[in-house]
């Protein structure tokens, strides 16, 4: 890396302190696009025409840079390319690129300045334009914050456009027929006389001549492909079990590695024992690493089977104990000391809680684990002269960075190669298994080392979602919300997930605030304030982040406050609604859900409301009191994203974010005694089930000024419209999750 | 000993107590079965014996007592078995991890109930782990391929 860059990623905060250190800094200088990473590796009659467009005289290749966790990214960053570009996704490859600093996240700056995405004023904007050019300096490459579509949308078809009119450019000076008088379809010029001219074909003649940068995107009104269902790329290998995911990774001469570190995270490993596993069937070598030890075999089974034997000796977790000890953290962190932020402090809260009758409520939300269904894994191959890493990851900078500092190479001797993951909800943000795959490939140099963690290893290692508390303080009066007070206490994620890729975050974090200082309520006196506590395990991101304890927090007790308001819920909430997309979720659910109609006699119905990643979005759920337990009778989802660009997608991903949320609101906490995490596989971190399934009706709006993304919005509303309705039925409130610990479930 | 997988007979060289999943995966190269949790909670390793679902982690490789059929031998790519082309048709897979399992449990429970209730797909499927969230199109994807079946 260059002294530049690394004395960016040194100095850089990324985050909403950005904007103190970083106003001033050359927005201007560092405007300069990044060289395209394609053309390096260029033979004669190929033609990368920008960064996402690869077209040789063999086939036509698009890039989609952004990673694929089951979201779908691949497909509609493809889409996005295709509809400007007019090939047919079934004739062109697909891949996701290597890492560049070209492919950095426009969207996600944006989302980190404190401002609510409600708010377009100047000041917000200004900020987020910022905020962009230190991304854009680190070249920051990175898939998250449902960031992949609002990054993508504008950027990829612009893309398609010049790659498009470049090649029209080509196929005119190869003719003499002016540009305009071209046509383009499936992966041709068309001449006037019919006649075709395939990309492929013109891929030299284009790499000669500059690129036509004076496009633009076609009118949504014209578009072959979006906003239509399409069928996703991957979809018939992930119908027929021939989708190779990081796991999956065959090749020559591979060694399997199975390792065991401290299952107290972070915590040292002091001494081992391998004499019996030494002698185990298959096993090639025990080798220590970084706060544990690993098994190299030749076959995955029995490199699990060998590292469990292994006698180690463990030092302590540098963080407290027991869960008991970690929830007095947050409990001591509701202090001035402690403050984080207070970006929502409208009216006079204090006065009006000093004379009304006040409303008391404490909340909830425990550490949980992101678990996706295929255990992490990396495979590394180090030569004295280059490292290969093949991976699922969301980081592929960091993790050619990282990779590079422990082998000693340079970081363009890294060379990442990202696959098909099998889920991450934000796990494959970390990347501590390359790192212990790299130490491991060093003591095996030439050789691919696959290391697959165990499922135990991996839920005792997740980097689990914050733990977080509430405290809300609130009145009301003449039947409505007048005051709300609420104080939310966590871990810094963002202080945690960045401090272990060496980018230092000063300021505030507005994820310990997330999805509830931001929600377009207006509360006459109306406060939310964060409070960091420090001292507790790493975290990492999770599905929604902040929002997906803060949504739970904020809308339960606007809740509360409206029922003893003696409020409609519905209503209320449309009365205290400033933001006109989300007033027509929230009109939407209660048309989708009947709101309003009579229920039998052990139903209930709850609604919730949560702004998150700048997606609007309101649920209701329907649930029944019977004999064996609560079940779960309907969903009701609806969105504003500004535009829907696959329908069969977006329906996929808001009923799983649905479920997502629902599911680790009923069950599921990771809880920690001595150091360790309690629980280790499904038995014990449970998660819904077909049969708990309610049947899920979805609607997307198309009301708001930007496209965005759905990935995580749909998550924080759901635990509050259970808890709602749950409310509803039987008349208990619910303020910790898991509910299961106060409820039964069918 | 040996194995008839999909229809294959193999010979192999491993443990008695390997178990079956780990002998399909990294000794067949059949990686269309999936790991996920090695304890029979999560059903990603689901293949069938003599057309009953197993949970492939907890089948020793010693004590598989018949036909082996993976996701592999009920269909590919090009020759989709109709709880695949269902599976394609609803579009239900996000991440795709667990789908081969729920395909092949959903494949068996098709084989013995061919017009199943919710109930039937509650009873047979719930122990196939879901973590994206596509329980609905999964219960649409059996429904249809049980029309598609019973149409013949």
């Amino acid at each position: 890396m260059s002294r530049a860059g690394k004395i960016a990623r040194r100095t850089f905060l990324i985050g909403s302190a950005a904007i103190a250190g970083g106003v001033a800094f050359g927005v201007v200088a560092y405007k300069r696009p990044h060289a395209n990473p394609l053309l390096d590796d260029l033979q004669d009659g190929e033609a990368a025409l920008t960064p996402y467009v690869l077209i040789r005289p063999e086939g036509i290749t698009l890039i989609t840079p952004r990673a694929d966790l089951g979201q779908g990214a691949y497909h509609v960053q493809a889409a996005l390319l295709a509809e400007e570009l007019d090939v047919d996704l079934a004739d062109v490859t697909i891949d996701p690129g290597p890492p560049s600093p070209a492919y950095y996240n426009t969207a996600l700056s944006g989302d980190a300045a404190p401002f609510p995405a409600t708010d377009t004023g100047f000041m917000a904007e200004t900020t987020r334009a910022v905020l962009d050019a230190p991304m854009k300096f680190l070249g920051v490459q990175i898939t998250g914050g449902s960031t992949t579509v609002p990054d993508s949308y504008e950027k990829l078809r612009r893309a398609g456009a010049m790659a498009r009119e470049t090649l029209k450019e080509a196929a005119a000076q190869d003719t003499g027929t002016p540009r305009a008088d071209l046509t383009t379809k499936t992966g041709a010029v068309i001449l006037p006389d019919g006649t075709r001219l395939p990309y492929t074909d013109l891929a030299a003649k284009a790499a000669q001549i500059d690129p036509v940068e004076d496009v633009s995107p076609r009118a949504p009104a014209n578009w072959q492909l979006l906003g239509q269902p399409m069928q996703r790329v991957d979809i018939l290998a992930k119908s027929t079990g021939t989708q190779d995911y990081g796991i999956d990774l065959e090749m020559e001469g591979l060694i399997h590695a199975a390792v065991r570190t401290n299952p107290a995270m972070g915590g040292e490993m002091l001494g081992f024992d391998a004499t019996q596993a030494e002698t185990m069937r298959g096993v090639e070598k025990v080798v220590p690493i970084t706060g544990g030890v690993g098994v190299l075999a030749n076959n995955t089974w029995r490199a699990f089977q060998a590292v469990q034997a292994i006698k180690v000796e463990w030092g302590p977790a540098p963080y407290p104990a027991d869960q008991a000890d970690h929830w007095a953290k947050l409990e001591q962190s509701f202090t001035a000391d402690a403050q984080d932020s207070q970006y929502k402090n409208e009216g006079d809260v204090d006065a009006a809680l000093d004379t009304a009758r006040v409303i008391d409520a404490e909340y909830r939300a425990p550490y949980l684990a992101h678990a996706p269904l295929e255990p992490i894994n990396a495979t590394v191959r180090v030569t004295d002269s280059r490292a290969d890493v093949w991976t699922g990851t969301q980081i592929p900078r960091f993790v050619q960075d990282n990779v590079a500092e422990i082998t000693g190479l340079n970081a363009e001797e890294v060379h990442v190669h990202v696959l098909m993951m099998g889920g991450s909800f934000g796990h494959r943000l970390e990347d501590m298994v390359v790192r212990q795959a790299t130490e491991l490939a060093m003591q095996a140099k030439g050789r691919p080392v696959k290391l697959t963690y165990s499922r135990e290893e991996d839920i005792s290692h997740d980097f689990p979602r914050q733990i977080a508390m509430a405290r809300g303080r609130g009145a009301v009066a003449n039947g409505r919300v007048t005051a709300c007070d609420l104080g939310i206490a966590m871990p810094s994620v963002m202080g945690s997930q960045m401090g272990r890729q060496g980018l230092p975050i000063a300021g505030p974090d507005l994820q310990i605030v997330a999805g509830a200082w931001d929600q377009p309520f207006a509360i006459p006196h109306y406060r939310v304030t964060g409070y960091r506590a420090e001292g507790l395990p790493p975290i990492s991101s999770w599905r929604s982040v902040g929002a997906s304890s803060n949504g739970f927090f904020h809308d339960s007790f606007l809740d509360e406050l409206i029922h003893a308001a003696g409020a409609d819920p519905l209503e209320e909430r449309l009365r205290l609604c400033n933001h006109a997309p989300s007033r027509k979720v929230l009109e939407a659910v209660g048309e989708m859900s009947n709101w309003g109609a009579p229920l039998g006699e052990n139903q209930g119905r709850g609604v919730a409301y949560c702004l998150s990643f700048g997606v609007p979005c309101a649920e209701v759920i329907e649930v029944t009191q019977t004999e064996d337990g609560l079940r779960l009778d309907k969903a009701f989802v609806a969105a504003e994203v500004g535009r829907v660009l696959d329908p069969v997608n977006f329906e996929n991903q808001v009923q799983g974010g649905l479920i997502w949320g629902l599911g680790h609101a009923m069950m599921g906490e990771i809880t920690f005694a001595e150091g360790r995490t309690e629980q280790q596989n499904f038995d014990t971190y449970p998660f819904l089930r077909q049969y708990q399934c309610p049947e899920i009706k979805v609607r997307g709006l198309e009301n708001g000024a930007s496209v965005r993304g759905v990935g995580e919005p749909p998550v924080p509303p759901a635990a509050p419209a259970l808890a709602n309705a749950i409310f509803a039925a039987t008349g208990k409130r619910l303020r910790d999750m898991p509910f299961n610990k106060q409820v039964d479930f069918l | 000993m040996q194995l008839s997988i999909d229809g294959t007979t193999h010979e192999l060289d491993v443990e008695p107590d390997m178990p079956l999943l780990w002998v399909l995966r990294d000794e067949l190269g059949l990686k269309g079965v999936k790991y996920g949790c090695g304890i029979a909670q999560c059903g990603a390793c689901t293949v069938q014996i003599d057309g009953q679902a197993v949970r492939s982690c907890q089948v020793m490789a010693g004590d598989v007592w018949g036909e082996v059929t993976t996701i592999h031998g009920l269909g590919s790519p090009e020759t989709l078995h109709a709880v695949q082309a269902a599976w394609v048709a609803h579009q239900v897979a996000q991440c795709g991890y667990c789908q081969s399992g729920q395909i092949t449990a959903a494949a068996a429970l098709l084989a013995e109930v061919p017009n199943p209730t919710d109930t039937d797909i509650d009873d047979a499927l719930s122990g196939n782990l879901c973590r994206c969230g596509t329980y609905p199109r999964i219960r649409a994807a059996v429904k249809t391929a049980a029309k598609k079946l019973q149409e013949g």
